[in-house]
């Protein structure tokens, strides 16, 4: 379906809303769902990949430099990797709308 | 050639089961099932029945077995009663919102507290909403008959959705009756296998009950519910084409000796057998009577049933479960609204009786038709009548 979300209408849902788009719970952007973002102090990162590991949403990649990074598409903001971090490179700060 | 058998009637339906050449059987036993899921297991473990029987712990894993087996393509049944029925609850409303072909027997049983074995509709009334299509049976023949059609009814393409079959518990799962077996090859020509037409296969992945924020939940239910609507059309061409093959016919309304009866008894399940005698014994003595019975409860057959009311004055209804602190009877609500607007109702007494096994005699029939009647025309400060408790 190339409609958008809000232009589904009940004819255009599937037999018992099966959704037959694989994977498309990528497109589902729950990075809106954030009070928090983590910021990155990466001169401190030893690419250990340990927030990658605790990362409870798999969103974080490593970037140009090799470093890990949350792909801010889908973080929700919770900190576990700041948190968990062993060399402090990540603090959270709040989102400003 | 149709063989006719003395049967206990949760033996026949393990044998119509046996027949329907199911593919998953996920059980518990619960009073008074257990005769049902008892004798399929047998036929599984002496060969008789090619199936995979799963002996799951709880009633809620064996909806939730249920769910997988029918999203995989299997013919897939399951039994259960009062308490168990209500450990599944939170599952059925999956099974039907996901469009997944399922047949359940129900073993309609009394819901504790105290706790009660015996058959009464507390557990029928309290999955009214859970989106099954439920039929309503009252005689060995009929259970048998109508797992034949759930089957068949639940796998069409155009309807893709569980289906309940309620058998009163004890009063009909546990008697002996006369039940004549169709040929496996009337059976085969009548039910089609079984095609689900989007099962889970690795080769062509699919999210099946996937997450429905706002933005798409009413869709998804008002899809839901004009599909459920629109069963009733194939569950009459089912009907139809049965009896065209077996003689046997039934509709979602089924009236006993009601044409231009002034007063009406309604009622639902084995109970109506007994109410029939009753109704025999009044029109004898020269009572304007007559009997109006549910066969087809969800979806409700309202053309029908506003038919079969016609024109009479008084509607007499007998629920027999207790909806606490409301109307009482659940089933006369739905009929009073069903009535509601229309230009010319008759009056509607509603009584609440037959809890936890409490037998209703010919006798009981006919007072609550002498007593609704004097209702109708005196009134009551009840919203309905409690019958057969002991002051």
């Amino acid at each position: 379906m190339a409609k958008s979300e809000g232009e589904i209408t009940w004819r255009d849902i599937e037999i018992g809303a099966i959704v037959t788009e694989a994977g498309n719970a990528s497109q589902y952007q729950t990075g809106t769902w954030r009070s928090q973002r983590p910021t990155y102090d990466f001169s401190r990162c030893i690419k250990c990949g340990i927030c990658q590991m605790y990362c409870p949403e798999g969103c974080i990649g490593q970037n140009k430099e090799s470093y890990f990074e949350a792909d801010l598409f889908y973080c929700k903001g919770c900190g576990i990797c700041a948190r968990e971090c062993w060399t402090k490179v990540i603090t959270m700060v709040e989102e400003e709308e | 050639m149709a063989t006719r058998k003395g049967l206990e009637v949760s033996v026949a339906i393990g044998d119509m089961v046996k027949m329907t050449n199911t593919d998953v059987v996920a059980a518990y036993p619960i009073t008074p099932q257990t005769h049902i899921v008892e004798h399929l297991a047998e036929l599984v473990a002496d060969g008789e029945l090619d199936a995979e029987f799963i002996p799951v712990e709880s009633e809620h894993s064996a909806m939730s077995a249920c769910l997988g087996s029918a999203a995989a393509g299997a013919r897939t049944f399951t039994a259960t009663a009062g308490q168990g029925l209500e450990l599944m609850h939170e599952v059925l409303y999956v099974a039907s919102s996901m469009q997944l072909p399922i047949v359940m027997t129900v073993a309609n049983r009394a819901l504790s507290s105290p706790l009660s074995v015996w058959g009464d509709h507390s557990d029928l009334i309290a999955v009214r909403d859970t989106g099954w299509i439920q039929i309503i049976v009252e005689n060995g023949q009929e259970t048998i008959d109508n797992v034949l059609c759930a089957f068949r009814i639940a796998e069409d393409k155009r309807v893709l959705l569980p289906v309940m079959v309620h058998v009163d518990g004890f009063h009909l799962t546990h008697v002996i009756e006369p039940i004549i077996f169709p040929e496996q090859s009337e059976v085969d020509q009548f039910l089609p296998p079984n095609r689900y037409p989007m099962p889970l296969d690795p080769d062509r992945p699919l999210t099946m009950g996937d997450f429905g924020p706002p933005i798409i939940y009413s869709e998804a239910k008002w899809a839901q519910e004009v599909r459920l609507r629109a069963t009733k059309e194939v569950i009459l061409e089912c009907w139809r084409e049965f009896g065209n093959k077996f003689q046997r016919n039934y509709s979602p309304v089924e009236s006993y000796r009601s044409e231009g009866a002034k007063v009406l008894l309604f009622t639902m399940g084995s109970y109506s057998e007994t109410a029939m005698v009753a109704v025999d014994n009044m029109k004898a003595a020269g009572m304007d009577v007559g009997l109006v019975r549910l066969r087809l409860w969800r979806p409700f057959p309202f053309e029908e049933f506003r038919q079969a009311v016609g024109e009479a004055d008084v509607l007499i209804t007998l629920d027999r479960a207790l909806s606490y602190g409301g109307p009482g009877g659940a089933v006369c609500s739905e009929l009073k609204a069903a009535l509601y607007n229309q230009a010319r109702r008759p009056k509607i007494v509603s009584f609440v009786g037959g809890l936890g096994g409490r037998d209703i005699t010919v006798d009981d029939f006919e007072n609550i038709i002498n007593q609704g009647i004097e209702i109708a025309e005196k009134g009551s400060k009840n919203e309905f009548e409690i019958y057969g408790v002991r002051e």
